[in-house]
């Protein structure tokens, strides 16, 4: 083995930083959930305890604070239709990806990631006003329709890399044993690409859960939480914060982390 | 049982012709191996029997019926493909059931017909298990088994031993080509493996760039190659091809030696047959036989069951079998006699059999 200057310098500049790259990610998550478990007093003491001591003064203030109920609501709706819509939107434009070669269909992949090249707030303002002439503006659906803009390339990318793992000859063969092409696939392919659908789904879900300016701006009544938080949190004390970015956070790390090794998939790292 | 007509098939992706006008008929019952190198069109023509591709002009017939129009699901075929292709989320037992459940079968005649045939592929212990849990051997006969279950007119199938390691392939070989006598059933098998091919096929047809050049029984095959390309394809080591000169009358010269050939063509110029004889249809002499080629030796490679000598003469190579127990080292001379019957000519330009 290789032990000479260079090479262990390279090792200790490796580990360091992945030591970096998680303390960047896991500090804040840890800060954000022994703050939320600790009493009002202690959130804004110092020093800090190292454990929380399981305050739930918090956290059952923010639950039971006016409005936070129907806003949990309307982000749950949102995130449901999204996800509805990415999938039956994005999972045939990932099978066609998969299964045709057609005319410009790697300049057709191309364009569907440029959809999210877009900053949002260059899109939400004139969104806004269309959707107030249609009459869109406040709803769920409407939130929904945008909320899916935003899903839809990682639906279809990641159907695209399901199916795309899935053998054409097993289709094929369904074929030659007395399928049509829908039989072919209701009976083969999807209950083989199931789990991952679910996880493309879910992963939709985050996205629309997560999502705030395009909330604030095309919502007024029909706020979803994180829109309804940087709204009404603004004013709170810290310790009301704290517990609504937790709630914020810990539904979408939960989900992320169950569908971890689809998600690699769809950037081609073997899901092994 | 069905007889399959091919009629002037042919098929091109953009500006490549992979098939060419084939023409092939396949008799009922009969055996017929597709074989080629990679690329020469065998599996193109495969899938276009079994409806997986459109010919790009030309019929496809099953028994009475023309099929070329027609989706894989109405063609009474049965396919087995290269990878298998057994359904992972089924159990044995299910994917030999899956064909003969989309034609509605009762219950009763599912279970009779899939324990039959996976008793046949000896995986009746098998059939309650998933295929990650089956080895590749096994495996495949799940998917044969899957094929032999819907009772097909026609079998077609996909190289279905060349994902097999060698052992099992040459065991695979033998219980297939058994199962599929008894069968009865028409098929058709694509290999690039020779050995295979002339173990199993009733007969062979020999595919190179999009066309069949010989269809023929597989003694028929090594012994009269109808096209240069055959003899140097088949055969383990294969033909061994000289040019030939004009001489006198339909006297032929091949490096030292004058030989009887065919007559000359009007205009014969030097090269333009050439002469062919395997490895193994040589004697060996001495300086002294009459009739004998002089060629030099440069690699000797011992096989057990023989020796193989990679030899030169004018500079081409020229390789000889000989006895395993032969003295012989390279840079040694060796005179050989070519078996006056064996010896094959070919048009070098046509590349077909004088």
């Amino acid at each position: 083995m290789n032990v000479d200057g260079t090479s262990s310098a390279m090792r200790w500049t490796f580990r360091v930083s992945i030591l970096v790259l998680c303390a960047w990610v896991l500090v804040p998550i840890y800060l954000l959930i022994t703050n939320t478990l600790s009493s009002p007093e202690e959130v804004v003491s110092f020093p800090k305890k190292v454990w929380p001591s399981f305050n739930l003064e918090s956290i059952s203030f923010f639950i039971n604070f006016a409005g936070v109920g129907q806003a949990l609501w309307n982000s749950v709706l949102v995130a449901c239709v999204t996800m509805v819509f990415s999938i039956s939107a994005g999972a045939p434009a990932g099978y066609a990806l998969s299964r045709f070669d057609f005319r410009g269909k790697s300049f057709y992949r191309v364009l569907i990631l440029m959809t999210r090249a877009f900053p949002l707030p260059l899109l939400a303002l004139p969104l806004a006003v269309l959707y107030i002439r249609i009459g869109l503006d406040d709803t769920i659906l409407g939130l929904a329709l945008l909320h899916t803009m935003l899903a839809l390339p990682f639906a279809v990318l990641i159907t695209y890399s399901l199916f795309s793992g899935i053998p054409v000859e097993l289709e094929e063969a369904a074929w030659t044993l007395g399928c049509n092409r829908f039989q072919a696939f209701y009976k083969v392919i999807f209950p083989l690409v199931l789990p991952g659908l679910t996880a493309s789904a879910i992963f939709a879900f985050v996205i629309s859960w997560n999502e705030v300016f395009g909330a604030a701006v095309l919502t007024i009544e029909h706020r979803t939480l994180p829109a309804f938080l940087l709204q009404g949190l603004d004013q709170a004390p810290l310790h009301l914060k704290f517990a609504g970015g937790a709630v914020l956070v810990a539904p979408a790390l939960l989900f992320i982390f169950l569908v971890r090794k689809y998600l690699f998939s769809m950037w081609g790292i073997a899901n092994r | 049982m069905a007889e399959i007509k091919i009629k002037s098939v042919a098929r091109r992706f953009g500006k490549v012709e992979a098939l060419k006008s084939i023409d092939l008929t396949v008799a009922d019952q009969e055996f017929l191996v597709l074989l080629g190198a990679s690329g020469c069109g065998k599996t193109t023509l495969l899938r276009i029997v079994a409806g997986l591709e459109t010919a790009s002009e030309g019929e496809v017939w099953i028994g009475d019926e023309r099929v070329d129009r027609l989706p894989p699901r109405d063609r009474k075929i049965a396919m087995v493909f290269q990878n298998y292709a057994v359904f992972p989320h089924l159990t044995v037992f299910e994917n030999i059931a899956f064909g003969l459940r989309m034609a509605k079968l009762d219950q009763n005649t599912v279970d009779k017909r899939v324990k039959r045939t996976a008793e046949l592929m000896h995986i009746d212990p098998l059939l309650e298990r998933y295929s990650g849990q089956l080895s590749g051997g096994q495996r495949q006969r799940v998917a044969v088994a899957r094929a032999l279950a819907m009772e097909p007119e026609v079998l077609l199938m996909d190289e279905p031993l060349s994902n097999l390691d060698a052992l099992l392939r040459m065991e695979m070989r033998a219980e297939l080509k058994s199962v599929l006598a008894e069968s009865k059933t028409t098929t058709i098998y694509v290999t690039h493996d020779q050995v295979e091919a002339m173990s199993m096929a009733d007969r062979i047809a020999i595919m190179n760039k999009g066309e069949i050049v010989q269809a023929s029984d597989a003694v028929d095959i090594y012994r009269n190659p109808s096209h240069r390309f055959v003899g140097s394809f088949i055969g383990n080591p294969p033909m061994n091809f000289l040019p030939a000169k004009p001489l006198e009358g339909s006297m032929w010269s091949v490096a030292n030696l004058q030989l009887p050939g065919p007559a000359h063509p009007s205009n014969a110029t030097d090269s333009q047959i050439e002469f062919a004889i395997r490895p193994e249809d040589l004697t060996v002499g001495d300086a002294t036989t009459e009739g004998a080629m002089h060629v030099k030796v440069r690699v000797v490679e011992p096989l057990g069951s023989h020796l193989l000598a990679s030899c030169l003469v004018d500079e081409q190579l020229f390789r000889v079998v000989l006895d395993s127990d032969h003295p012989i080292t390279s840079g040694d001379s060796l005179y050989i006699k070519p078996m006056m019957d064996r010896i094959r000519w070919f048009d070098a330009k046509s590349e077909h059999v004088l």
